[in-house]
């Protein structure tokens, strides 16, 4: 950047000022989000259904307060109850869609002039995400609201301490998910059909991220086979750690952060590979 | 043009023979499928799982009763992925582009021709693993299956279809109005995925919601029931009301819904 910004300063336009890249960074950030934002908004009726479409944990708390398993598990109705609000939250803002764009995007030929622009297009998608949950937050805060209305007993605050810490595991496994989706739809680049995948991916989602049973649940040998992977780490471990669950929270930072610089690894190396093939839809 | 009902049927033969001449071009698609059904059975199994360790039960059935009713889920399930939503989905594309009009020209009824054009072969292999699951786990059970069984659960499954139809048709109907509905379809499939466990599993409060409010006790517990042989008369009747009062209640909406469409761009 900074040299082309160098350069039509040599071509004699007097008003190109130098920016330095955090500087440059900042802007193209901003003006990202905000756009982002501006369409998002333009979609906030269907931000609310998808948020609604999150419901499977308040499904799945009904079941397990009526079971006897719950109170086996050493969790008490308020425990499960926070834990499954935790979940959801903590799910509403962990939903990543990369892979439904990026074909998209990929089969209408609008990826295109996106490769030609200065910026990768994954940043693209990554503010519209971030748009969207901004757009989520007050939807989410009135489900929960409506949460404690009809069940008062399960209120409570995590410390200050532990809802930092939830915030930024959340943040990481939404970090986590973005990855996961970006290199699944790197794959566009070699099949036009990628999208039959996301089902498939939504399956270990569902079972594994502790979505629909909390992990202590599980039977010990597949609860260490779940943990191999990076699903509960998208759910239960944010989730846990609002709830006020115990924890190894070391264990789980270092893991998100290990599958986050692999995945990170991982999509350069597929996009790098990708682009070489691409050959623009309908040329 | 004959009678009426083998105009229907001779139309419905056609479509379906291009429908499923235009999915075998997708093999490897259908080669996904059968790998998700069974990663969903196992998954599901597991979960369901998790609620009898120890000698549990849930809400008063036993495992095999209980797998019963995670058979007829995922059948219905799969009857979605087969029928409805290739179907239903087109509704919505229909009123964006203004090509219903050309739906609603042809000779033939609006929502007939909506509800049968299209049939996806992506959900057989959930259709099978949940009929081969609920015969299995009748069996496990000790039922001894008699004809009137049979007629019975066929019948309650019937019904079931029908109401999920009902269900499905009602709320992408609501895009004649608000294109962007389309996405309460997703809400309705979550808030239908109470329908893996027996309705007696949930508290009495949702119970109620989920019997008078959204029948999913009608869409799987039912026909369970039924295949367990301890479904009683009323309720059997009941259901085939409920069935037919879905039906009418769709097909009354869609006559509603029309009289506000006003075609794209005007």
């Amino acid at each position: 950047m900074r040299s082309s910004a160098k350069g039509s300063r040599a071509d004699g336009s007097p008003r190109v000022r130098p920016l330095r890249p955090l500087q440059h960074g900042f802007r193209v950030a901003r003006a990202l989000l905000a756009s982002q934002y501006a369409l998002m908004l333009e979609f906030r009726a269907e931000v609310l259904l998808w948020a609604l479409a999150g419901l499977v944990p308040f499904v799945m708390l009904a079941v397990w307060i009526e079971s006897p398993a719950g109170a086996a598990l050493g969790m008490g109705p308020t425990q499960l109850a926070r834990y499954f609000l935790a979940a959801f939250v903590v799910r509403q803002f962990t939903v990543a869609w990369v892979m439904v764009v990026f074909e998209e995007d990929a089969l209408q030929g609008r990826l295109s002039p996106m490769l030609l622009q200065p910026l990768h297009p994954f940043w693209r998608y990554l503010a519209s995400h971030v748009a969207e949950q901004a757009i989520r937050l007050p939807f989410v805060a009135l489900i929960a609201a409506l949460f404690f209305l009809v069940l008062p007993w399960a209120f409570w605050l995590p410390t200050p301490q532990r809802a930092l810490l939830a915030l930024a595991a959340t943040i990481l496994a939404f970090l986590l998910n973005f990855l996961i989706q970006c290199s699944m739809a790197c794959l566009c680049f070699w099949s036009d059909r990628v999208n039959a995948l996301e089902r498939l991916i939504f399956i270990p989602m569902l079972f594994l991220s502790g979505m629909a049973a909390p992990l202590e649940a599980f039977p010990p040998a597949l609860r260490r086979l779940a943990e191999w992977t990076p699903f509960p780490l998208l759910v239960h471990f944010p989730a846990q750690l609002l709830a006020g669950g115990e924890m190894n929270i070391a264990a789980g930072f270092t893991a998100l952060a290990v599958w986050i610089a692999g995945l990170l690894l991982l999509v350069t190396l597929l996009w790098r590979a990708g682009v070489k093939r691409y050959g623009a839809m309908g040329a | 043009m004959g009678n009426p009902l083998g105009r229907y049927l001779l139309t419905l033969r056609r479509l379906w023979g291009t429908a499923l001449a235009m999915q075998l071009e997708y093999q490897a698609n259908l080669l996904l499928e059968v790998v998700a059904a069974i990663a969903n059975l196992i998954g599901s199994l597991l979960l369901l799982s998790l609620f009898y360790g120890g000698g549990r039960a849930l809400g008063g059935w036993s495992w095999p009763q209980a797998l019963v009713v995670l058979g007829v889920y995922t059948l219905l399930e799969g009857i979605t992925s087969t029928w409805l939503r290739p179907n239903l989905s087109t509704i919505v594309g229909h009123v964006q582009q203004g090509t219903l009009d050309f739906v609603l020209l042809k000779p033939i009824d609006s929502q007939f021709w909506l509800s049968t054009t299209r049939l996806s072969l992506m959900g057989l292999p959930e259709i099978a693993t949940g009929l081969g699951l609920m015969i299995w786990a009748a069996a496990k059970a000790g039922i001894r299956t008699t004809p009137w069984l049979l007629c019975q659960t066929l019948l309650m499954l019937l019904a079931s279809g029908l109401l999920l139809y009902s269900l499905w048709f009602l709320v992408a109907t609501t895009s004649i109005w608000f294109v962007k509905t389309w996405n309460a379809i997703e809400v309705l499939r979550a808030a239908l995925s109470a329908g893996r466990y027996p309705i007696s599993a949930y508290p009495a409060a949702v119970r109620t919601l989920f019997t008078m409010v959204l029948p999913v006790a009608f869409l799987t517990t039912v026909p369970a029931e039924a295949m367990l042989g301890r479904l009683t008369l009323p309720w059997l009747l009941l259901s085939l009301m409920v069935a037919c009062l879905g039906l009418a209640l769709s097909r009354a909406f869609w006559q509603f819904a029309l009289r506000f469409y006003t075609s794209a761009s005007s």
